[in-house]
């Protein structure tokens, strides 16, 4: 094994100058960095929020709130559909996930099964001519109308992506350094966003669900009716946005949405008070202008998550598409509803489950901290790897040196988040690395003492140990992966230092040393091993 | 000559480790009773990563007057918040739960808002929020964690030397396992996420000591087909003393900058594994080996498969 071919000094030299050069760039001042040419490598570590300060916001879309918005829909579905084909019924409700409906003229039932079948629902995704919708004769001219249950886990999947989209389109507007936006199991977003960014604003932009819709106001209940809760079917209350005024009665079904805005932005009105404007598009300007002709003097409500904005009356048609949202706005709050509807809204709301700040300053002293350790705990190793190994000893700091620079390296190259925890994994890879040189040598004493040569100790030291190295190793890679599958954030980092930890102390360990101490029996040519 | 100091360690050591093993049991069996009592009446110190609420971390030019902080918190409704001194006199980990209902973030926030226009100086460089479904999944997550990488390592060991040999190691690691909990439960360290990773390197190191004997175990029963596995077990951790030494030293000194310049975030995951490679490396001596030798193990096998031995091997 100490045969020096070819092969292992390359890989030695190369490794020592990939290590040299992709660790560079964290030493070297941003202001030489930038004056090297492209060709050099640039990147520095990849620090995680703990060590450069930042936010992690971890939100669960809310597939339950979603559900119900949709089977609410399904029930005024129904109602239209049997309203404008004038079959009458009853009982019309909905319970557990299923909405029923009463039929009560029986030779209509299955005519109204039929007309239902078709109007109800949608396709449903990835089935060819499948329907997200049962609907079940429970005889008696009951009738019974479901999700499918694949239609409930598609559309959860699709209420996340959507999210996704909606998120980054409102960051990226918000010109917040490079968030990165990943979804964490099924219906969970997780939100890592580095620096200065003030989290505060970044939760109020991604928390809200801004959902726009315009609704007409029910001009026939009374405030008395509302206090006494004569609510009739097809009709809800909805609070002000703003504290004091009186909830108002709406119909449930929008007249138009937000979705078919095409764009928004922060206004004044005539009074010179802050509005948001806003535009509709093509089938979405037809739909308010349509309404906003039909409903001439009456009164309709702007609303926003579910609690209204205002309630203009309209004094003449609108065909344009387009008009203005007044309200308690300052310019900066109706800057930021207008960012919010052009970018769109969250298909279902957001719950903020996890949340963890780091300001920058923490990080730096974190950064300071971490390097302090490192240093004195790589010092401590050497000196004493070297006081107990003499010559073999400083061979192994060599290689101990390398594997450092290997590990910032690839951490570098590859973009590998370092975390915290992730340079306490760093020191004890690195204590786990001398290991092997130790197995290593204590393997070659035990076979000069058994009489070998020295060049033949050393050589059988190389080759018994390895066997002892491996098994060791494969056990630090075991705990690495469960680390990696499992965790999140600070304990990935950890798991991942120590990963690549384990790869290039066995490449540093043996290769490095070996070649090292093969160098030196061609020198000095020794009658006896110096650690023997 | 004394340089290198390896030389200082003698070229055989005698020590008679299994005769010492049914002592080192009742001191195990002691410290596991202990460490199952302070588990079971005052528990770990769960970090909100486990038990949900709010954590803030309050710094202050001056020092932080925590007594007075404490009736300050319970003023703004903040119940049982604990405040603890971090890592220096000015400055403090402020935890609590929120009442139920209520949103953690929210909670931090308007606490934040609150404890700045009570102190004008005070800054809060960290804070968390988590709320009591993910910090349960979390809690639920860590200890599984732990339950994959004991099974794993068990597979590991059992079809790389036999059962005997992977259930003393996996006796021996939960035995550090619960010792290391024990500790972390009668000091009251804080036990987060990063104490699961903390605890899976220590499962990783304390299995890697017991890999390295058992090898050195597996290689002397072959060469010496007649001795007693006992007195074949002693010669097996007298050979790897010196390495044991020399690796533990240097594992120790590595953390030590670490422990004492890390700081408060750094400290119980320091100290999970310090605590961790010293119960270990005792554990490997003391637990996994003696048991090795209670179960025993079918030497017949070992002569079906003879290695290749080279020349100048130990008589």
């Amino acid at each position: 094994m100490l045969t020096l071919s070819r092969w292992k000094v390359t890989a030695v030299i190369l490794s020592v100058i990939f290590g040299i050069v992709f660790t560079l760039p964290n030493l070297l001042p941003q202001k030489t960095l930038d004056a090297l040419p492209g060709w050099v490598p640039h990147q520095k570590l990849n620090l995680g929020l703990d060590l450069q300060g930042g936010s992690y916001l971890l939100y669960e879309v809310d597939t339950d709130a979603l559900r119900a918005e949709r089977l609410t829909n399904m029930v005024e579905d129904v109602r239209t559909t049997l309203r404008n084909d004038q079959i009458e019924f009853g009982e019309l409700g909905e319970a557990g996930g299923i909405v029923r409906v009463r039929i009560t003229d029986p030779g209509k039932v299955d005519q109204a099964v039929s007309l239902l079948r078709r109007s109800i629902g949608g396709p449903l995704a990835g089935a060819i001519g499948g329907r997200d919708t049962n609907i079940s004769n429970r005889g008696d001219g009951r009738l019974e109308l479901s999700f499918v249950p694949e239609a409930a886990k598609a559309d959860a999947a699709k209420a996340v992506d959507q999210s996704i989209e909606t998120i980054r389109r409102r960051v990226d507007a918000m010109g917040t350094k490079e968030p990165t936006i990943t979804r964490q199991g099924v219906n969970r977003i997780v939100i890592q966003a580095a620096g200065e960014s003030d989290p505060a604003r970044l939760q109020a932009v991604i928390g809200q669900t801004a959902k726009l819709t315009f609704q007409m106001v029910d001009e026939t209940v009374t405030p008395e009716d509302m206090a006494a809760g004569r609510i009739p079917p097809g009709v809800m209350v909805i609070p002000s946005a703003e504290a004091g005024r009186p909830p108002i009665p709406v119909a449930k079904r929008a007249l138009v949405t937000g979705e078919d805005l095409v764009d928004a932005n922060q206004t004044f009105d005539q009074n010179g008070a802050a509005a948001v404007g806003f535009r509709f598009g093509g089938s979405g300007a037809r739909k308010f202008g349509d309404a906003t002709t039909r409903n001439v003097g009456k009164r309709f409500a702007i609303v926003l998550d579910n609690k209204y904005i205002s309630d203009p009356r309209i004094n003449q048609p609108l065909p344009g598409g387009s008009g203005i949202i007044t309200g308690n706005f300052t310019p900066e709050s109706a800057a930021e509803l207008a960012l919010l509807l052009r970018s769109g809204a969250l298909p279902a709301k957001l719950n903020l489950e996890e949340q963890r700040t780091v300001g920058a300053e923490l990080g730096a002293d974190a950064v300071r901290a971490g390097t302090i350790s490192l240093a004195i705990g790589a010092a401590a190793m050497f000196v004493f790897i070297i006081l107990a190994y003499g010559l073999f000893g400083t061979f192994a700091a060599i290689a101990l040196f390398v594997n450092v620079l290997l590990i910032v390296g690839i951490m570098s190259m590859t973009q590998a988040t370092l975390t915290f925890p992730g340079i306490a994994g760093l020191i004890l890879t690195l204590a786990v690395a001398v290991d092997a040189n130790v197995l290593i040598y204590e393997r070659m004493r035990d076979e000069a003492a058994a009489g070998r040569s020295p060049m033949s100790a050393a050589d059988t030291g190389y080759r018994r140990a390895l066997v002892s190295i491996m098994d060791a190793n494969i056990t630090s890679v075991i705990s690495a992966l469960i680390m990696f599958s499992m965790g999140a954030g600070p304990v990935k980092g950890f798991a991942w230092t120590l990963l690549i930890g384990v790869f290039t102390s066995l490449f540093t360990a043996i290769l490095i040393t070996q070649v090292l101490i093969g160098w030196w029996f061609k020198a000095a040519k020794p009658k006896k091993l110096p650690i023997a | 000559m004394a340089w290198p100091l390896i030389r200082l360690i003698p070229r055989s050591t005698h020590f008679r480790f299994v005769k010492w093993a049914p002592v080192a049991a009742i001191f195990s069996a002691l410290l596991i009773v202990g460490s199952g009592v302070s588990f079971f009446t005052q528990g770990l110190n769960l970090g909100i990563d486990f038990k949900g609420g709010v954590a803030l971390e309050a710094r202050m030019p001056t020092p932080i007057p925590t007594s007075e902080l404490r009736t300050a918190l319970a003023g703004f409704g903040a119940h049982d918040a604990q405040v603890q001194p971090f890592g220096s006199p000015n400055s403090a980990m402020i935890r609590f739960l929120p009442e139920a209902g209520q949103n953690p973030n929210q909670a931090a926030v308007d606490l934040e808002k609150k404890l700045i226009q009570r102190y004008p100086t005070m800054t809060i460089p960290s804070h968390s929020a988590i709320g009591a479904k993910v910090s349960g999944e979390l809690l639920g997550k860590g200890f599984m964690a732990l339950g994959i990488a004991l099974a794993l390592m068990l597979a590991y060991i059992w079809f790389r030397f036999g059962l005997s040999y992977g259930t003393g190691a996996v006796v021996a690691v939960f035995h550090d396992i619960v010792l290391t909990l024990g500790l972390l439960s009668v000091l009251q360290i804080e036990f987060s996420m990063t104490s699961i990773a903390a605890l899976l390197t220590v499962i990783g190191y304390s299995m890697n000591e017991k890999v390295i004997t058992f090898d050195r175990l597996k290689e002397n029963l072959r060469k010496y087909k007649t001795t007693p596995l006992r007195e074949i077990i002693d010669l097996s951790e007298n050979e790897r003393l010196s390495r044991t030494i020399i690796t533990g030293t240097t594992a120790l000194l590595a953390l030590g900058g670490t422990m004492f310049f890390g700081g408060p975030v750094l400290f119980p995951l320091v100290f999970t594994m310090t605590f961790g490679i010293i119960i270990g490396t005792y554990s490997s001596v003391y637990i996994a080996l003696p048991l090795i030798l209670v179960w025993g193990v079918k030497r017949g096998e070992e002569e079906a498969t003879p290695i290749k031995l080279g020349a100048g091997t130990r008589p």
